[in-house]
């Protein structure tokens, strides 16, 4: 156990180094950092000035290496675009991603598991249609598009809510809903092809035979094999709303790290991005192998591979 | 163009749900506004945006201060000025003024941020703002002499726009970031909260002196960073903002419509132009852009007035000249006007030898709407169009290393109203220049150093009558914005593109 975990790690590690290593590239390739730096109102003398007093005139390997080198020492440097210290950047911007990632996730569990298992129980029943109804919705809807009609709704409307920002629990009310709903189709539809699979298998009618109710052969027996998978999709789900969070947060006015992955890309501002690309790359990571411990907690047959 | 409709589609739905009216914040004297870009530094000499000039102009002062309507200097933290000679300017600067520390105004202020902005180590981020000066010198406490590199012309008006006086004391030991994070200046607005990027705060200086300025009256502005446009809208319509500024036009309209909002429209210095790759750098083979009477034919071909008046809007004017009319220098009448006539456009093509047109790269990096349209009216003379939108950055690298042959571009002039702070930028053979024209750039060499105003304006006229015959450009419109506001809010914006909080009241 302890070399499999070793190995994972292992891996884990290389797959980061690479990410940010191809990301450092992509960022050379997608235009002159010096130029971005400068501004549009900055003179070619300018951007040669840059170019020299953040060393981009030297190979980009050696770039590279510099960088890795004071990052595996805790240090990212300072931000090119705001000129402060990128760990401080990011510890602020990313408590606000984080809540709103645990509350999305969080709204899609609750919302999508239960609606799978109803689903799966009355097969093209009305609670199905609608089931299927809400996830081709959830998929199609554009998330800026859903969340500017929440805006108009219950912001300028009905004045329930704040329009946006971060201030207050309810401000993040709304872009949970976004986030969470956006996360949901997949959720929901793995959860009900999974119980329907699992709903028809010998040990269920054994279960069935044996007189447990229909409740414990539900949650008890069915669900815990039907959502393995689940678990497993709600890790990367979670991933991405920590990192791709982008629209929503732009929409709200939430000043995440999402956000500021994209603005630190049109900027040009390679240390953020790289702190960042690790970062979430390191999220994938861990919410991956967060998923492979819970899958094996909840299949004992994982433990023993 | 999808996201035009979109965006109509909200403000047709919002503006039938909010029949009901905004709470003011009149009574709290907060005025709420949004920046939709996030500022980087408050420290103007560490920012280079918009949102920037607008914090400076309300938190710091220049020595110098040119009224925006009728484009006059007057002193602002100097008093009086003189040219010594033509390097050595003396001013006698105002007593009596505080910074919002308590730490006094005088020449060493002055002296201490004059080297300290100079010295191009301690890397100031628009390097042309300031590296005009050599150093400064305290002649007596309120006596101070500024000393110039060279004979430059434009030395009032810059003193006037991005040089702003820092506190000795203080910035010496905060520097850049702490000037970024807790802003001291002498201006109308003292700042007391800032979120890097995100918030700011800033409050009336009740100490503030009686400077062409004017005293402010609003005590509170907070300003929040939101970037989504119809976020910000929404925010307008629920009462939690009450001024948003570059509003696109469609939006603008509706929003007038509505009676709740006040729209005021502005023209702002910034110039929309085609740039032709007149020298022959881009790899293009064979370039037809080398040819006079193809570049003419691109002049033709496009109906900027009806860009003007479809796309644009408001007080956007079709633009003749490498430069803002209202600029210094910057000759209208010798301007060679070209007028959309697409038949005489396929002539000309003809006559270079092109009866068929050709292809060639179309390079843009903002207002993709725009550009799509002008490619269309020049599809329409037979020149076809590979169209490529790139990141600002990366246009601009290609464009140094003379790789594009045609291209959309805009320049703001940093609202420096001398036509050096454009027409000199870009034909002065640097890594900008298209034309690379020698006569040109003597023109503008005798324009730009010359203290006789009447020697620049004749020098500026040969220079523009010149690359207008040659047709190196085809300057496009000026742009303009959009500020919409509550109606309990009384603003006349001003056609720099400045916000100017001091001249904003409650009605």
């Amino acid at each position: 156990m302890l070399q499999f975990i070793l190995k994972r790690l292992g891996l884990a590690i290389l797959v980061a180094l690479t990410v940010s290593f191809i990301s450092f590239s992509l960022l050379f390739l997608a235009g002159d950092p010096a130029a971005a730096l400068a501004g549009e109102t900055a003179s070619g003398e300018d951007i040669e000035a840059i170019r020299v007093l953040y060393g981009f005139d030297r190979p980009m390997l050696v770039q590279y290496g510099e960088w890795l080198w004071s990052a595996v020492r805790g240090n990212f440097g300072e931000s090119y675009y705001f000129k402060l210290p990128v760990s401080s950047l990011i510890a602020e911007r990313l408590s606000v991603t984080m809540m709103l990632g645990v509350c999305g996730i969080t709204f899609a569990l609750l919302m999508a598991v239960p609606l799978g298992v109803l689903a799966a129980m009355r097969p093209n029943s009305i609670i199905d249609r609608i089931a299927l109804f809400l996830s081709v919705a959830g998929q199609a809807l554009p998330s800026f598009w859903f969340g500017l009609i929440l805006i108009v709704v219950f912001a300028i409307q009905l004045r329930w809510l704040p329009v946006s920002g971060a201030a207050t629990w309810a401000h993040f009310v709304m872009p949970t809903i976004v986030l969470g709903y956006y996360a949901m189709p997949a959720i929901m539809r793995l959860t009900r092809a999974g119980m329907l699979e699992v709903l028809s298998s010998d040990y269920i009618r054994t279960a069935r035979a044996k007189g447990a109710s229909e409740l414990r052969v539900m949650f008890r027996h069915a669900l815990r094999n039907a959502i393995i998978p689940v678990v497993s999709l709600a890790a990367v789900q979670m991933g991405f709303m920590l990192g791709g969070s982008i629209v929503v947060e732009s929409i709200f006015a939430l000043h995440g790290a999402g956000y500021l992955a994209w603005e630190s890309i049109a900027r040009n501002d390679l240390p953020t991005v790289q702190a960042l690309i690790l970062i979430f790359s390191m999220f994938y990571i861990v919410f991956n192998f967060l998923a492979d411990v819970l899958n094996a907690w909840l299949d004992p047959r994982m433990r023993s591979s | 163009m999808t996201k035009t409709a979109l965006r109509s589609t909200i403000a047709g739905i919002a503006l039938a749900a909010s029949a009901g009216v905004a709470l003011a914040d009149k009574a709290s004297d907060t005025l709420n506004m949004a920046f939709t870009k996030e500022l980087e530094n408050v420290d103007s000499y560490f920012n280079s945006s918009r949102e920037g000039v607008v914090m400076q102009r309300a938190v710091w002062d220049g020595l110098i201060y040119r009224d925006p309507v009728t484009n006059e200097y007057v002193g602002n933290l100097a008093t009086s000025w003189t040219w010594i000679d033509d390097t050595t300017l003396e001013l006698k600067l105002r007593e009596g003024v505080k910074f919002h520390n308590g730490e006094d105004f005088n020449a060493d202020d002055v002296v201490f941020t004059v080297n300290f902005v100079a010295k191009e180590e301690n890397g100031v981020k628009t390097q042309r703002n300031v590296n005009w000066m050599k150093s400064a010198e305290k002649v007596d406490d309120y006596t101070v002499r500024i000393l110039l590199k060279e004979k430059f012309p434009a030395a009032i008006e810059f003193l006037s726009g991005p040089v702003s006086i820092y506190p000795n004391e203080y910035y010496a030991e905060a520097g850049p970031s702490g000037m970024g994070l807790k802003p001291v200046g002498t201006g109308p607005y003292k700042v007391t909260s800032v979120v890097p990027g995100q918030h700011f705060v800033l409050e009336k200086n009740e100490n503030y002196f009686d400077g062409p300025k004017g005293q402010p009256s609003i005590g509170k502005i907070d300003i929040r960073t939101v970037p989504d446009v119809n976020t910000q809208i929404a925010e307008l319509f629920s009462g939690t903002l009450d001024m948003i500024w570059q509003v696109p036009a469609d939006q603008a309209e509706k929003l007038a419509s509505m009676g709740d909002f006040t729209v005021a429209n502005e023209s702002t210095m910034r110039v929309g132009y085609l740039s032709m790759d007149a020298a022959g750098r881009s790899s293009m083979d064979p370039n037809p852009f080398k040819d006079v009477r193809v570049r003419q034919a691109v002049n033709y071909a496009i109906d900027r007035k009806a860009m003007v008046e479809n796309l644009l809007k408001g007080k956007s004017v079709q633009v003749d000249t490498p430069c803002f009319p209202s600029q210094f220098g910057c000759a209208t009448d010798a301007a060679v006007v070209y007028e959309y006539n697409p038949e005489k456009a396929k002539a000309l093509l003809a006559e270079a030898g092109y009866p068929d047109g050709f292809t060639t790269e179309f390079y843009a990096y903002r207002d993709r709407d725009y550009a799509e349209a002008i490619a269309s009216y020049l599809n329409a003379v037979g020149i076809k169009i590979d169209f490529k939108m790139l990141q600002y950055s990366a246009l601009r690298e290609l464009n140094m290393k003379g790789e594009v042959p045609l291209s959309f571009m805009t320049w703001g002039s940093y609202s420096i109203n001398d036509a050096s702070a454009m027409v000199s930028q870009f034909f002065k053979h640097g890594s900008l220049d298209d034309a690379r024209d020698d006569q040109v750039k003597a023109d503008l060499e005798v324009a730009d150093s010359s203290t006789d105003p009447a020697t620049r304006k004749e020098y500026y006229a040969k220079a523009i009558a010149r690359i207008t015959e040659e047709a190196y450009w085809a300057p496009m419109f000026s742009y303009n914005t959009n500020y919409v506001f509550k109606s309990d809010v009384e603003y006349t914006p001003t056609a720099d593109e400045v916000l100017r909080f001091t001249t904003m009241k409650w009605k």
